[in-house]
């Protein structure tokens, strides 16, 4: 699998050299976040407002205001939880065109409950006004800047960072979910990390004998619920969601929501936290520990079907095996 | 634009019209009329530069919330004249005070009198705690400490601009409470943020009661300064205090005004509530009535006029 190291710190500064409004804002995590050789490189067109984030998301709306589109860096967690009133207020309300850009999502850090935003999708799709995406590959976290940037409104983007695997060959759409397989058994929507997983999962599946229907949502809101619903009613055993989020508010909720409101009776099992936070770990093993691998989907999928596949660890995949620890990073923060 | 009335009318103007009004609805926002009064007159009839209102006279309803379905949205901001390089743009960031504020924009010719009587009614752009479609308001400021930040922003964005027009917060001094007001100076003086000041009424006073009973905040002139700001004092009653203060230069950093007012000035009946001043409603009708007398004789107005009961 071809791996893109650093794919956000190119695009961005690709995307903000063609548009003098957008301004490029930190706080204190700019390397973490990909843009320290922008800021090297353009020093005027970069921000540094330490640790404050109320303040800078105020700020960003008193910039959006004088007609800039500023992005915001920092770890998904920290651009919601503790500014959420300024969000609310000075952003989210007022339809400022900033662009949350939240690095680290989910189990993606080994940073512990401080540093996993598990409830990001949750809060941020209830939000008027918002628009919620999610990156799942190189190509969509390259793609992901110029396409935030046309919303008439705030962004909140989940964003993967460092070396990323190039899993699709067109760039993200918003409002276009991806078809990456077209079975009649089951239907898997993931996002995100969990795309890979599921991509994992499926070649043992389809040597075991069952046909999987996968949807890749790259647009969490507004959330194509018709097509979710289209996809949902073609398949024999029923949906499995898998996200790398809380399963209350996220992924699993929208279609739940979806296929109540459309009247459509399937079962549905939703992977991802289940009402529980996470703690600090590598990503694989945070993932197999809280049943967000391809192992737990196959799993789920032998629930669904009544039927078990055989499959085990061995005839997955091999698991990409990241060092926490880098040269490069080497807190991994 | 000049108004034709001198400042102190339009600071006396405003004591009135709260005045009247809290009398004939039985509450309202009246000690920050007392306090502020003069800043407000000071910041609309000389202090800012700001051009005539777009907004036609008498409020248009409530017309929704801002959405991707309603493109006609306009904030209250249009009051304070027109959003161009040249002119000043003003915050009031305590939502609250928007009571005084309605009642500054009639006595400067901005608003017609009939604004205030849709003060709080169902349907009304002119609501009890400023919206952003409210006269006068141009952002959300309702929770207190937000408005120093998005000004701050808002001039940086102006200087990269190249506007001459400053930017304006009138704050009160339980914002300092927030954390995010240090967050605000801090950044606007790292930035250098200097077409950035704000004029804060000092009247100690908060929902709770006195500040120093509530949570005491200690030499705020000498924390801003710490955190980077030029800080200039006043009386919050004297005119010619005020005008030099707002005059101090401030190269490299925004400017506070700290202007130390008394939450009863022009009402010392208000004194016999204290220190229940935030929101102000007669615990009785005696009380009601012996106010309307007693403060309309301080003011040198004729009392309430109010329909029996």
């Amino acid at each position: 699998m071809e791996m893109v190291n650093r794919p956000y710190a190119g695009a961005f500064e690709a995307h903000a050299m063609q548009h003098p409004e957008v301004l490029c804002l930190s706080a204190d995590l700019t390397s973490s976040c990909e843009i320290d050789g922008f800021r090297d490189r353009h020093p005027d067109r970069f921000l540094s407002l330490g640790m404050a984030e109320q303040n800078m998301l105020s700020f960003a709306g008193g910039l959006g205001l004088a007609g800039f589109r500023p992005f915001l860096h920092s770890f998904g967690v920290f651009l919601y939880r503790r500014p959420y009133d300024q969000l609310m207020a000075s952003v989210a309300y007022p339809r400022r065109r900033v662009r949350l850009m939240g690095f680290l999502p989910g189990v993606t850090t080994p940073g512990g409950m401080t540093h996993q935003a598990i409830e990001d999708i949750s809060v941020m799709r209830t939000i008027p006004n918002m628009t919620v995406l999610e990156t799942g590959d190189a190509t969509e976290v390259e793609s992901i800047v110029a396409e935030a940037d046309t919303v008439d409104g705030p962004v909140y983007c989940r964003i993967l960072r460092g070396s990323v695997p190039r899993l699709f060959d067109t760039p993200l759409q918003i409002g276009r979910m991806r078809v990456l397989a077209e079975g009649g058994d089951v239907l898997v929507v993931t996002a995100g990390i969990t795309t890979e997983e599921a991509i994992r999962a499926r070649g043992a599946l389809a040597r075991a004998g069952v046909s999987v229907r996968h949807l890749h949502l790259n647009t969490l809101k507004p959330f194509d619920a018709a097509q979710i619903v289209d996809h949902a009613a073609s398949v024999r055993h029923g949906v499995i969601t898998l996200e790398n989020h809380l399963v209350t508010g996220g992924i699993g909720s929208m279609v739940a929501e979806a296929l109540a409101e459309a009247g459509l009776a399937r079962r549905l099992i939703r992977l991802g936290l289940q009402d529980t936070y996470a703690h600090g770990g590598s990503r694989p093993y945070l993932m197999r520990h809280y049943g967000m691998d391809a192992l737990s989907l196959v799993r789920a999928v032998e629930r669904l079907t009544g039927q078990k596949t055989g499959i085990d660890e061995g005839a997955l995949d091999a698991v990409r095996i990241e060092a926490v620890h880098s040269a490069a990073k080497a807190e991994a923060l | 634009m000049r108004n034709e009335k001198s400042t102190e009318e339009v600071a006396r103007g405003i004591r009135a019209r709260v005045f009247e009004h809290t009398i004939r609805n039985n509450g309202g926002y009246l000690s920050q009329a007392c306090s502020a009064a003069e800043q407000l007159a000071f910041l609309y009839n000389e202090g800012l530069n700001l051009g005539p209102s777009t907004m036609p006279a008498v409020p248009p309803p409530f017309s929704g919330v801002p959405s991707a379905d309603n493109l006609d949205y306009v904030t209250g901001a249009g009051y304070n004249g027109p959003f161009d390089a040249v002119h000043d743009r003003l915050f009031i960031a305590p939502a609250h005070y928007a009571l005084v504020a309605y009642a500054c924009l009639i006595e400067v010719g901005r608003m017609a009198p009939e604004g205030l009587a849709m003060f709080n009614k169902d349907g009304s752009s002119v609501e009890m705690i400023g919206a952003e479609h409210s006269p006068g308001m141009e952002v959300h400021n309702g929770t207190l400490g937000i408005g120093l930040s998005t000004a701050a922003g808002l001039a940086f964005g102006r200087r990269r601009l190249g506007h001459t027009g400053r930017v304006c917060v009138f704050m009160s001094d339980g914002e300092v409470q927030e954390g995010q007001t240090w967050e605000a100076v801090q950044a606007a003086a790292h930035h250098g943020i200097d077409n950035l000041w704000a004029i804060m009424d000092v009247n100690r006073q908060q929902c709770d009661g006195a500040m120093e009973d509530v949570m005491t905040v200690g030499d705020i002139a000498t924390k801003f300064r710490d955190f980077g700001a030029t800080v200039a004092e006043c009386d919050a009653h004297d005119l010619a205090a005020m005008r030099a203060a707002a005059a101090t230069p401030h190269p490299g950093r925004p400017l506070i005004v700290l202007a130390h007012s008394r939450p009863t000035q022009g009402m010392d009946s208000l004194m016999s509530r204290f220190p229940r001043l935030h929101y102000v409603r007669f615990k009785s009708e005696d009380e009601r009535l012996r106010m309307n007398l007693e403060i309309a004789a301080e003011l040198g107005i004729a009392p309430v006029e109010l329909e029996a009961r």
